[in-house]
């Protein structure tokens, strides 16, 4: 019992004394993770679009993205730093190969999803097909697309403490110094705050899709923080 | 208005959807497109938005080849309705309605009192559903909301396929009278796709009944059940035929303003206000706009042999069952001469 509470003491006793250390890490972690996400969602959205035209070329696609995944983290890393060496870019780049499974299908699966009723009509009614992808399909396939981005999200932070091993930035510095120096408190608080910066990531997603989802008309229990959100909106009314 | 000039469309598998198909839809007039599964009435329609293009001849719109028109301007110009409805779940009614309009670059005020101007034509109060979602509402209602949606930007021409077809037979029933209703007052040239010959019959000013990719007889409903064309109109009418031609004959057609004496009584008789009879039993009086059919009904109904004509809560004249009958053994004579 004594052992567990001094395990917690020496974990607190680290967050305490290195604060401003864990901060900056912290930080450069969500910078990492926004960077990422901003290369990264583009690609992914783009992709999952195009492969919705093409049946084979989204079995090429889907399949070339699932092989990304299968490819261990640390040797991704390790075969990019002869390209690109060491530091943000070749981390950056693995992250990006990484998210692109969930995104690409699940946006390829939210534009091939529409009701084909509606995308009949759509037709007859005189769009383009740049209009029913911009009217039709794409706002439809928006919240599927956002649970894509969570996945690839809560996927991409755990990934870049991996980077460190390569010179990344982020808390992943702290895992692997830990480790290095058999700081077994180092390792659990920058684990945890990992751990902390993916929940809260998939939050703010999550209230996205469901944004998207109320926008779309769809009947939702709604949350708490919906809740709040509409409060908030019928204020700015 | 839509003229089909020897008009042939295989599709890529070999299949002869559409075989020589000639005839002429005329402006402000419902032309229905009636047959069997698969006897190409669809994609005959399609042929006109240009969903379906022909594999040979020529389709004119207002005189021009439509090979010539963008297709997405002539479909501007033409109502979609399909038996699917295909609303936009994402979208508001509002937005629904406002989809032609905005892809024709209206301004919003413009677009926004043609929406309710819709929506008040189809029995959808605007206060009241113009926010809701497509889920938020009924099937008839929905399709109601597609209707809308396709005569929003004024179209010139209509195309409906089996736009009823999804409904319960009372939803049916009540939107196929408003739509008769509402088609008066737009004025528009509409093509109706249905397999439902009774649909055809009622809906119709003209109607083009197709067999295998080819049109069998094109005619006004009472011609062409008064002289179907061919063994296969005749089946596709069924046995009930002269009850049909019953049902498209209006009591205006059949009534005698100056009442024969034999039949004063009943009309005499007759108070709008107090429809029992001496017996006990109802006399329900007929409007001009109620069809022989059920002239003859009501006349089995209430044991008589003739009904008071009632306009305005006025008798202005009477139906005998006596003419419903010999008005049917005339057209025959006519027919055979």
């Amino acid at each position: 019992m004594s052992g567990v509470v001094s395990f917690f003491a020496s974990l607190v006793q680290f967050a305490a004394e290195n604060s401003d250390r864990l901060l900056r890490l912290f930080g450069e972690h969500i910078v990492l993770a926004v960077e990422t996400l901003v290369v990264a969602l583009p690609i992914a959205i783009v992709l999952g679009i195009a492969i919705s035209y093409n049946e084979r070329a989204a079995t090429v696609v889907l399949w070339i993205a699932s092989i990304l995944l299968t490819i261990p983290s640390i040797a991704f890393f390790g075969m990019l730093v002869p390209i690109l060496g060491i530091g943000t870019p070749p981390v950056i780049v693995a992250l990006v190969a990484y998210s692109q499974l969930p995104v690409i299908r699940n946006t390829y699966l939210g534009v091939t999803g529409v009701d084909p009723a509606a995308i009949e009509a759509g037709t007859g009614l005189g769009m383009n097909r740049f209009e029913r992808l911009w009217r039709v399909r794409l706002p439809v396939a928006l919240p599927v697309v956002m649970a894509g981005v969570r996945n690839a999200v809560v996927l991409l932070v755990g990934l870049a403490a991996i980077g460190a091993f390569i010179g990344g930035p982020g808390l992943g510095f702290f895992i692997f110094y830990g480790i290095n120096q058999g700081n077994t408190a180092m390792i659990v608080v920058a684990t945890v705050l990992v751990s902390v910066l993916a929940l809260a990531f998939d939050y703010l997603f999550a209230v996205t899709e469901r944004g998207l989802r109320l926008r779309n008309g769809e009947d939702l229990e709604p949350t708490y923080t919906t809740r709040l959100l509409d409060a908030i909106r019928t204020q700015l009314q | 208005m839509i003229e089909f000039d020897n008009v042939h469309k295989q599709y890529s598998d070999g299949t002869q959807a559409v075989n020589g198909l000639s005839f002429e839809v005329e402006e402000g007039t419902t032309t229905v497109l009636v047959g069997p599964s698969g006897c190409g009435k669809t994609t005959t329609m399609q042929l006109v938005n240009r969903l379906e293009e022909p594999t040979e001849g020529t389709v004119y719109y207002d005189g021009t080849d439509i090979q010539e028109l963008p297709a997405t301007e002539l479909r501007r110009q033409i109502g979609y309705v399909i038996q699917d409805i295909g609303l936009f779940d994402h979208m508001t009614i509002a937005e629904n309605v406002a989809t032609v309009p905005e892809l024709k670059g209206w301004d919003d005020d413009r677009t926004d009192e043609r929406v309710d101007e819709l929506l008040d034509l189809m029995g959808l109060p605007p206060e009241e559903y113009r926010d809701s979602y497509p889920g938020e509402l009924s099937g008839g209602q929905q399709q109601r909301v597609g209707v809308a949606r396709a005569l929003a930007a004024g179209p010139d021409v209509m195309l409906m396929d089996e736009p009823f077809g999804a409904l319960d037979p009372i939803t049916r029933e009540n939107l196929q009278d408003e739509f008769l209703d509402i088609q008066e007052e737009i004025d528009t040239t509409i093509i109706f796709v249905t397999h439902d010959i009774n649909e055809a019959l009622k809906m119709g000013d003209k109607i083009a009944m197709m067999n295998d990719g080819e049109l069998v007889q094109y005619d006004t409903p009472s011609a062409m059940l008064e002289a179907p064309a061919t063994k296969f109109v005749e089946d596709f009418i069924g046995p009930d035929r002269t009850l049909k031609q019953l049902r498209v004959l209006q009591v205006s057609e059949i009534m005698r303003t100056d009442v024969p004496n034999e039949h004063r009584d009943v009309v005499e008789a007759f108070d709008p206000a107090d429809t029992v009879m001496a017996d006990g039993g109802e006399l329900i009086p007929v409007t001009p706009s109620d069809s022989a059919q059920v002239a003859l009904s009501r006349c089995i109904q209430a044991g008589v042999r003739a009904l008071p004509v009632v306009e305005d809560a006025t008798v202005i004249g009477v139906v005998t069952e006596e003419d419903i009958r010999s008005y049917h053994a005339d057209e025959i004579e006519a027919a055979s001469e």
